[in-house]
């Protein structure tokens, strides 16, 4: 297993050209993106041995270890932005559920496999769109991430736009419970593309992509898949919002109960 | 001419080509009880990769780095692959997935319990790596010169991944006994809980171990139970003063004459008590491999159906 710190090694040179308050934002940002990976890694990666197939185990953990590697590289790249000697650890173990920056979507329980397979469409299809418009995007460390991202983003995309058409078009259980599950997940979806106070002015000075697009290809694709899957897509449903800005549902707290235990019992140490 | 081997059976022509240390093929003849022995073993492997996953599994979610989690999230991942070809060489032999499921659901077939001891500190994914799949690695390494060409050619690539998860164990117990004064006594209470069952993995004493005669002479096991186990420790005493923990056996001590370490009598009770199922995690284990498929029964069946209508829709439009 190869330890991916391509992103750590060398400074990015536009770091210099950016004022103090446009770094902090930038941070702020880059910090969201890791804590999304992170807490969705973590909830696949509960899947771990506990899979419906071996094959499909093998498939969540690979995802789980694809998001982990991207929330690394981020972490790593927060860590710069922030330039206070934090490491990626620090920023992973040592912040509080209030301090997390993830949608609401991604910190959702795994529920039975619609739940996941439901929870992780919604995310790929924003993920894809987003590390592609991230990928002509003013900051250069942010498409260089975005571009390794992307490669795998689209393998994710695949397997669960796939797995969606499967339950919604295989039995008539597994079509009850894609529903469900649709019915359930999809009021989280929405924000992940209504930009915060911090991403609007991140978007203003060009430093990250609008949503606008993201958020047409999302629907296009959606569309596309759910009518393969002979499934609808909700209308006129109220989107919760408020993760982006560190108002979080109970299910984060306990999720980092568990994550950070080791480092909270003992601080400090090497590991 | 004639071919020196024709008035043979072919339970000696069978036994001549082994004798030969001539691979044996899917399609080859081969004896129903090595047929059946194979199964049980390949099974059993495949078993134990897949409830393997289980005591590591219990970490990734509390693993103390991000760098650590992602190495343990990998392994793990491996132990899954292992599985994988580990079954479909126990397929080339006549049965099915579903069949080797169903035995191992039923309790009729066994996974190594090894498995069968719960994780509880840290400091267990080092010793899973460094012990476990220490032990794992002796019990395999002979296996890529198995007589069945299938199981020797999957041994041959499990082997590989095991012996980089072992040390990445040996990693992680090090980087314990390098830190701090906690660290270190998370590495040695773990070291004694982990000894003796690792030592149990390479099976009973020779003589209370009636397969292995007829296992060797088919050249599917290479080496006894105590051959094994004397090179594990052997090998394993040193490394544990190296890192500066103390192996929980008094009776450890080096042999001049044998040229080996003498060591303690395994507590085979204990052993037969975990075999039959009365292990601390043995209900865990097997309760949550059965609740995995049961729970996953209608994702299958839906992956079916939806393949089903699928071809049958091509079908039409061709």
């Amino acid at each position: 297993m190869q330890d991916d710190m391509q992103f750590a090694s060398t400074e990015n040179p536009a770091l210099a050209t950016y004022t103090p308050a446009v770094r902090q934002q930038l941070f702020q940002f880059v910090l969201q993106l890791a804590d999304t990976s992170l807490i969705l890694g973590h909830r696949l990666s509960e899947w771990c041995g506990h899979g419906p197939i071996l094959e499909q185990d093998l498939a969540m953990a690979n995802i789980a270890l694809d998001l982990l590697g991207e929330t690394r590289s981020l972490y790593q790249y927060a860590a710069q932005l922030e330039g206070q000697g934090r490491t990626e650890d620090d920023l992973a173990y040592l912040r509080s559920a209030t301090e997390y920056r993830n949608p609401l979507l991604v910190e959702q329980p795994n529920g039975d496999f619609a739940d996941t397979v439901v929870r992780q469409f919604l995310f790929d299809n924003f993920h894809y769109h987003f590390l592609k418009q991230l990928l002509t995007n003013a900051d250069e460390r942010l498409a260089a991430i975005a571009e390794k991202s992307l490669k795998e983003a689209t393998y994710h995309l695949k397997w669960s736009s796939e797995w969606i058409i499967r339950l919604g078009d295989g039995t008539d259980e597994s079509r009850r419970r894609v529903e469900k599950s649709i019915t359930e997940l999809w009021r989280f979806s929405g924000e992940l593309t209504t930009p915060t106070a911090l991403e609007k002015s991140l978007q203003a000075m060009g430093l990250i992509p609008e949503y606008e697009d993201v958020q047409a290809s999302m629907t296009a694709h959606a569309e596309r898949v759910l009518t393969e899957a002979t499934l609808a897509i909700p209308q006129q449903i109220f989107m919760l919002t408020g993760g982006k800005d560190g108002r979080h549902t109970e299910h984060l707290g306990y999720i980092l109960t568990e994550l950070q235990y080791m480092q909270r019992t003992f601080p400090g140490l090497t590991w | 001419m004639e071919n020196p081997t024709q008035h043979l059976t072919p339970e000696e022509q069978f036994q001549a080509r082994i004798d030969a240390d001539v691979r044996i093929e899917p399609k080859d003849w081969m004896p129903d009880a090595y047929r059946k022995t194979l199964i049980r073993q390949i099974s059993q492997h495949a078993h134990s990769e897949l409830v393997g996953m289980l005591p590591e599994g219990n970490w990734i979610t509390r693993a103390p780095s991000l760098k650590r989690k992602s190495i343990l999230l990998s392994k793990v991942q491996d132990e899954a692959g292992h599985g994988l070809y580990l079954y479909s060489a126990a397929e080339t032999l006549g049965t099915t997935r579903d069949q080797m499921l169903a035995d191992l659901h039923s309790g009729k077939a066994k996974y190594s319990s090894i498995f069968n001891y719960p994780t509880l500190s840290w400091a267990d994914m080092g010793c899973v790596g460094w012990l476990v799949d220490g032990a794992a690695i002796l019990n395999q390494v002979p296996l890529c010169r198995t007589s069945y060409g299938p199981y020797a050619r999957a041994m041959v690539r499990v082997c590989k991944e095991e012996s980089f998860h072992q040390r990445q164990g040996f990693e992680i117990m090090q980087t314990l006994c390098e830190g701090a004064e906690s660290q270190k006594a998370m590495a040695q209470e773990a070291l004694n809980r982990w000894w003796w069952p690792t030592l149990m993995m390479f099976g009973p004493k020779d003589e209370d171990s009636p397969n292995t005669a007829q296992s060797m002479n088919w050249r599917i096991k290479r080496f006894t139970n105590d051959e094994l186990r004397q090179k594990f420790v052997d090998m394993m005493v040193p490394q544990a003063e190296f890192l500066g923990l103390t192996v929980p056996d008094e009776k450890v001590q080096w042999n001049e004459a044998r040229q080996a370490y003498d060591y303690g009598e395994v507590n085979w009770d204990e052993f037969w008590a975990v075999v039959k199922g009365n292990g601390l995690c043995n209900r865990d284990r097997l309760g949550a491999r059965v609740k995995a498929h049961e729970e996953g029964a209608w994702v299958r069946e839906a992956a079916m159906a939806h393949a089903a209508k699928r071809a049958e829709r091509e079908l039409v439009a061709a």
